[in-house]
């Protein structure tokens, strides 16, 4: 039973919600609250567009514990439009849609898995799908 | 005193004191299609007629929540409000992923509605949808809020072989009801209609619902829907012609277009809001979806009747007539055609894996 941690997530994993850096306003991803770039502190929060593009990916045929269920399944390094690059699966991929680096994609909250069994709680968070439209 | 109701039909609506009506709007439709012939494959050895070309199915990471969650970011970029505005998130469904825990906190907080806001689960079979509708006009229209979101949703359950089969599928809309003077489209009026009637439930820890057969037509789909339609044009002193568009909840094909002539539509004025033949039956999302189609092409001033039916049993009738600020409003988030036309087409194998009807 993990739902603190899940719990604590549950801004940035269901909305993408990051931070901007006050200082030098460059957006951070995952929140650290101390910019990276600057070593300023950054605590205001900025939820991202959720346009981005693949970076680079790779399908899981061989799936870690909690999403065998899934597999074969597409992870992707993706870099969103406002700069940080983060990684997460892709989802709605269809029979038609090949997956290149520099695709277009876009963010949709999905389930990820549940924690531990059928009686525990269930754990969603950020997916990419090929933009809509 | 100046006479408030006119006649006893108007008496039996339900109008706010303040004028409210739809200020966004956002449809969700799950992009993989089981064709009804494959289930006539498997169960009927390849024979017989369907009662739909194709149902919605959701991915296996989707549910009520996810497809909500879509749902509700397309009805905020179309109400062009700030998601904190929102003081109620109430989805109704029958397929919420939790018995105990609601679908409303996941959903309000993925779209950053938290934490001033009601937010809940309406339960009513297929119009738990519209019967969330018609409490968050209540809500707005009493002045305790200025915007609230009501979902139809459901990742609907068929047994395997079951006629219901064919057609359970996946699918809903999400409205924001706020001031009329800020609506794509006013709800002028509504009237709902409700009896004790079992003609479909599912008891607490089964797993698919059980239905009444042939009882499910005329004294639940049929008797609901033409009483709820005939009294809110009653009231509101309108006939079918008055009407560019109708929506009714559409469990098939065959029984929309029947109670749309009983009632005196015609095949034109149903036809945009008619779903089911390409995405099945979305239970509660099922009327709201056919409404979220319309809104998407219909013309200012044009009118539009909407009766949801669930069973149980009770039918919601709304009159609607769209603004001039749907033009500039409507295009800022996906339409309800584009995700229909987001199609993969999967075998009956791959739906049984997608539904996990083969777990445990």
């Amino acid at each position: 039973m993990e739902n603190p941690r899940h719990w604590r997530l549950k801004k940035q994993r269901y909305g993408l919600v990051g931070e901007e850096c006050p200082h030098c306003h460059e957006k951070l991803f995952p929140p650290r609250d101390v910019c990276p770039h600057c070593g300023g502190e950054a605590k205001e929060e900025f939820t991202f567009s959720g346009q981005g593009e693949v970076y680079s990916f790779t399908t899981m045929y061989s799936a870690p514990a909690g999403y065998e269920e899934y597999a074969p399944y597409t992870v992707a390094l993706v870099k969103l439009e406002e700069g940080p690059v983060l990684t997460a699966q892709l989802t709605d991929l269809g029979d038609d849609e090949e997956v290149e680096i520099g695709m277009p994609v876009e963010m949709v909250t999905r389930r990820l898995r549940s924690d531990g069994d059928d009686s525990g709680i269930l754990i969603y968070g950020y997916k990419f799908r090929p933009v809509m439209k | 005193m100046e006479e408030r109701v006119h006649n006893e039909s108007e008496a039996l609506l339900l109008k706010p004191e303040r004028k409210v009506g739809i200020v966004g709007y956002g449809a969700y439709v799950p992009r993989y299609r089981l064709p009804a012939t494959e289930i006539n494959r498997i169960w009927k050895g390849d024979t017989g007629g369907t009662p739909i070309r194709e149902k919605a199915v959701p991915g296996l990471d989707e549910d009520v929540v996810t497809m909500s969650i879509e749902a509700a970011r397309n009805a905020l970029l179309r109400a062009q409000i700030d998601a904190e505005e929102l003081r109620a998130v109430w989805v109704g469904s029958e397929s919420h992923p939790y018995a105990v825990k609601p679908s409303g906190t996941l959903v309000a907080e993925a779209i950053g509605a938290v934490p001033s806001v009601s937010a809940g689960d309406w339960e009513f079979a297929c119009k738990a949808g519209t019967e969330a509708l018609v409490a968050a006009m209540g809500l707005v229209g009493s002045r305790m809020a200025e915007y609230a979101l009501a979902i139809g949703m459901d990742t609907a359950q068929g047994r395997p072989g079951d006629a219901l089969e064919y057609t359970a599928a996946a699918g809903g809309a999400a409205f924001i009801i706020g001031p009329a003077e800020e609506s794509l489209a006013v709800i002028d009026a509504v009237y709902s209609y409700v009896t004790d009637t079992p003609d479909f439930w599912r008891r607490e820890g089964q797993k698919y619902p059980s239905h009444g057969q042939r009882f499910t037509g005329t004294p639940a789909y049929f008797k609901h829907i033409t009483s709820a339609a005939s009294a809110l044009m009653e009231g509101t002193n309108t006939e079918p012609s008055d009407y560019r568009f109708a929506v009714f909840h559409q469990p098939n094909t065959k029984f929309p277009t029947n109670v749309s002539k009983m009632l005196g539509f015609s095949k034109e004025q149903i036809q945009t809001g008619l779903l089911s033949p390409v995405i099945g039956n979305t239970y509660a999302g099922a009327a709201l979806v056919g409404l979220s189609a319309v809104l998407d092409v219909a013309e200012p001033g044009n009118k539009i009747l909407v009766t949801s039916f669930g069973s149980g049993a009770g039918s919601d009738a709304f009159a609607i007539q769209v603004t001039d600020a749907i033009l500039e409003r409507r295009g800022n988030a996906p339409f309800t055609q584009d995700y229909i036309q987001r199609r993969t087409e999967i075998d009956y194998g791959m739906y049984v894996r997608m539904r996990r009807k083969l777990a445990k």
